[in-house]
């Protein structure tokens, strides 16, 4: 396998010192990467050579990058996580994809929710506080029954799993028109409506999980489906009208 | 002057230690927890689980993580499972199996009474996590579904399809939340522990930087815990996530708890094999992989050079000139041995030239077998996301049909090398798993206690979730039972101030040496002499090499680093400047150890000492303790002291997965 090296591509990526900075451009021509470089390592080469300048380097979340612990966050031409056949993270981006002479915009998730902290670095905490607000059973650590003493048909839990497999990147809040966090939120909700353990504080959660997402000002679903386009882990706006069941069964019941 | 250690080990037999310390432990009465702080450093499975237990005892937490969520520590990246001896699959599980295939996996090497506490508690954490709404596969009857693992000869390992370990952090963190909302645990996202305070001999406070201001704040409480991983990030490659360090655990180091056991490293044998020298991590394919994934290099050098040479590719091999060294070597266990010998396998035949890929350090996992026996869709249903990540890594996918010679279809094989994976080594701590400074514990696979020399697949995942949910909230009972009797200390002391100015004076230091050199290009090369010189393949010469290689790197990064921007606001740089200057420390003592120990076992291998067969060869008339090494100061060399291992329970034999 004669492996693709990309001999030269432009890389304009945004820099904002802190959220009240207006932010810019800068950009910086990429010299013979090969395709196997992941993206990240790709900015990592941008880095160093800015080091070598003796300037700050492009700051930006990463960690795991093998694609789950949800940390990079980066939109690149447009698209959260970058354009990809089936769903990736920035991590699992690799150069191939990309064209010789390209020029690669890099920029922040964009959302009232997700402050910028610096460069292409966001907060997403607003996330935490959604989950705090109701997303877990509430089990003390003890002596819960055998764990086969709640039997759950082997649909359920894998439809439960592919719920649970959200990474809360905050993708589908970047390319939401509404900055909306339904598709976030709804991945939790579902994951434990679907469980019996998850039942006797459905109505609670979906309630308490939903009025703390609007509280922290992420907008309303108008169903145009760029969440489930972008997800890396392939969540789907049906998770969104499980939610709106949860919900409506909720408020019916007060 | 010989320093006696007291692990202390509760009095009676194996089975019966742990449920006598708990009938016996002092605790602390429901009005007393609330005036109780405790600091837990870390979100992982151990540090989560721990923090939301402690919450709901009702001690008062302080959580710090350095990401900007508790639900991004590295054990979310754990793919394969959780082990617990619930022997749901009928195939003679049992708490003493457990325990006793823990101890032999880690070649006779950890504590038996740590280790039969784990196995004990396994059973506990399967039915916690079910109550918290992980969804672990299961059966179509509705019942739980398991996997085997390399080292066991039974089915105990559960799973979340390739995310254990995201769903059991989930889980972890879904019940720090709940505590976060109840008011019980305060949550410092984006912080790191640069420091511990002790005040009167006690761990009394932590000095942390918040990373987004780059301020240092102090914060006190009754006791500390660190659940800050492992050091693996010390040979730059590796599979640890890229924040992964080990600057909390080696302050404490230098402060007074000893390191135990540093040169156990496990490298893990099914890694994405190394492609550049631009490449800023590794990647695991799960050990699960080898349940239905058969190893194997060609039988004729002349096919490898082919395979090297790009001339030949792997499906056009037939089977009968394939190795299948695994099952060959090791009959009884096959393609499940332990890590350590799969990986030392691999090492074998890609130095005697049976390499499969253009660097010659590959070998081939293939499941062609198991596709032809249950077709691919049975191989999607256990590891698509594995099968789909491999291909997005190298453009390959392991499902493809490439070739068929007589009639025998034969798939897209992975390529597979071995790399740094978790550190069974750590802060040394005793049954209770308090370090040797009172007040601080470490917890998680940041200690030493439980996985001896070489740790079985599935079971970081089981002592992380143990230590947090099951041992720790008991035992530090134990400590702070008279604690509640002193007034929570003041951040104003002296020891506070004293020790948050060397920690500033270190900043100041880092970003004065104005040189030349990026913390990257040092922390490469640092990586390069680890795994060259304290890797898997240890001569007490090429340590000694190392050693000196270290320092001389140490003094071009005391002389030569530069590091942009200033202390004030978030500097990334200057973050990695303070991990790597630990790095060495660490990676030194993984050296020093690792010469001290003139034997092989689990995951540490000397090479003058095998048998002739190549296995490791052991040495328990010398060596059968815990090396625990005490810091001496910057330019002195650390000091060993000797915890010597006691087993009543099992027979030390040499370790056997051939028949």
């Amino acid at each position: 396998m004669a492996e693709k090296i990309l001999k030269s591509f432009t890389v304009k990526y945004w820099k904002q010192n802190g959220p009240k900075d207006k932010g810019h451009f800068e950009q910086k021509v990429m010299k013979d990467i090969p395709g196997d470089t992941s993206f990240l390592e790709m900015l990592d080469i941008l880095n160093e050579q800015l080091i070598e300048e003796g300037k700050e380097p492009f700051v930006f979340d990463h960690d795991c990058r093998e694609g789950i612990c949800g940390m990079c966050s980066l939109y690149i031409n447009g698209t959260p996580h970058g354009k990809t056949e089936r769903g990736a993270t920035t991590c699992q981006l690799y150069m191939r994809r990309f064209k010789e002479g390209d020029t690669i915009t890099i920029e922040p998730w964009r959302s009232a929710g997700f402050p910028v902290i610096k460069d292409c670095m966001v907060d997403r905490t607003a996330f935490d506080k959604i989950i705090q607000a109701g997303g877990y059973t509430t089990v003390r650590t003890g002596a819960p029954q055998d764990a086969n003493a709640i039997l759950i048909p082997k649909q359920d839990a894998d439809e439960a799993m592919d719920c649970a497999s959200c990474i809360g990147c905050g993708a589908c809040v970047a390319a939401c028109k509404n900055g909306s966090a339904m598709l976030f939120v709804s991945s939790k909700v579902s994951q434990l409506a679907l469980l019996p353990q998850g039942r006797p504080e459905a109505a609670k959660r979906a309630k308490a999980m939903v009025a703390k997402m609007d509280e922290l000002g992420f907008g309303n679903c108008t169903n145009t489906r760029a969440c489930e386009a972008v997800c890396p882990k392939c969540e789907t706006i049906a998770n969104i009208a499980r939610l709106n069941r949860e919900f409506i069964k909720a408020k019916l019941a007060d | 002057m010989a320093i006696k250690i007291d692990s202390k080990i509760p009095e009676g037999p194996v089975a019966e230690k742990w449920s006598n310390y708990k009938a016996h432990q002092r605790l602390v009465n429901p009005k007393n927890k609330l005036k109780l702080d405790v600091i837990v450093v870390g979100t992982g499975l151990a540090g989560a689980s721990a923090a939301a237990s402690l919450a709901e005892m009702g001690f008062n937490v302080l959580n710090f993580c350095i990401q900007d969520s508790p639900r991004r520590a590295h054990s979310i990246a754990a793919q394969g499972g959780i082990n617990a001896a619930k022997n749901y699959q009928n195939d003679g599980d049992s708490v003493y199996r457990l325990f006793y295939d823990t101890v032999k996996g880690g070649d006779y090497r950890a504590r038996e009474a740590n280790v039969y506490r784990l196995a004990e508690v396994s059973n506990n954490i399967i039915d916690q996590c079910v109550a918290q709404g992980v969804p672990f596969a299961r059966e179509y009857g509705g019942t739980l579904a398991n996997r085997s693992f390399g080292g066991a000869q039974v089915s105990r390992t559960f799973y979340a399809k390739g995310q254990t370990g995201q769903q059991l952090l989930l889980g972890a963190y879904s019940a720090l939340s709940a505590q976060v909302q109840a008011g019980k645990v305060k949550l410092y996202t984006r912080y790191e522990m640069e420091d511990v305070v002790i005040v009167n001999g006690k761990a009394r406070g932590i000095i942390a930087k918040n990373l987004v201001t780059g301020k240092l704040e102090r914060f006190s409480a009754n006791a500390v815990v660190i659940a800050t991983g492992g050091y693996g990030n010390a040979y730059f490659l590796s599979t640890n996530a890229m924040g992964c360090n080990c600057t909390a655990a080696v302050q404490c180091y230098r402060k007074g708890a000893y390191m135990a056991n540093p040169s156990y490293v496990q490298i893990h044998p099914t890694c994405i094999p190394v492609h550049g020298d631009k490449q800023s991590k590794l990647t695991l394919m799960s050990e699960s992989l080898r349940n239905d994934g058969r190893i194997w290099v060609p039988k004729k050098i002349e096919d490898a050079k082919a395979l090297q040479a790009g001339t030949k590719e792997g499906w056009e091999i037939p089977e009968e000139d394939r190795d299948y060294y695994l099952e060959r070597r090791y009959p009884a266990f096959g393609n499940l041995v332990p890590r350590d010998v799969a990986s030392r396998a691999a090492k074998e035949r890609c130095d005697k030239g049976y390499g499969v890929n253009n660097t010659g350090l590959a070998v081939f996992l293939d499941f062609s077998e198991s596709i032809n026996r249950l077709g691919l869709d049975a191989m999607k249903q256990r590891y698509g996301n594995l099968f789909d990540m491999y291909e997005e890594i190298t453009d390959v996918y392991p499902g493809d049909l490439a070739n068929e010679i007589n009639g025998v279809k034969y798939y897209k094989p992975m390529m597979i090398y071995p790399a740094i994976h978790y550190t069974m080594g750590g802060v040394w701590v005793d049954y209770e798993l308090q370090t040797s400074i009172p007040g601080l514990f470490a917890i998680g696979e940041c200690n030493f206690s439980d996985h001896g020399a070489n740790r079985l697949g599935a079971s970081a995942l089981m002592q992380g979730l143990a230590d947090g949910y099951f041992v720790l909230p008991y035992t530090i009972q134990n400590y702070l039972a008279d604690q509640s009797l002193w007034p929570r200390v003041s951040t104003d002391l002296p020891e506070f101030a004293e020790t948050e100015k060397a920690v500033d004076a270190e900043l100041t230091r880092l970003l004065n040496i104005k040189g030349k050199r990026s913390v990257d290009s040092i922390h490469k090369e640092l990586g390069h002499i680890m795994w060259e010189y304290v890797g898997m393949g240890r001569t007490a010469e090429g340590l000694k090499t190392g050693i000196q290689k270290m320092k001389e790197l140490q003094k071009e990064f005391d002389t030569n680093l530069f590091v942009p921007g200033t202390k004030e606001g978030l500097n990334v740089e200057l973050d990695k400047a303070i991990h790597l200057r630990d790095f060495f420390t660490m990676g030194e003592l993984v050296a020093h150890d690792a010469l001290s120990r003139n034997e092989s076992c689990g995951g540490h291998f000397r090479e003058e000492y095998q048998t002739e067969e190549g296995e490791a060869k052991r040495d328990d008339a010398n060596y059968f303790y815990v090396g625990c090494w005490e810091y001496q100061g910057a330019d002195k060399d650390p000091e060993l002291i000797k915890e010597p291992l006691e087993y009543e329970a099992i027979k030390v034999q040499t370790r056997n997965y051939k028949n």
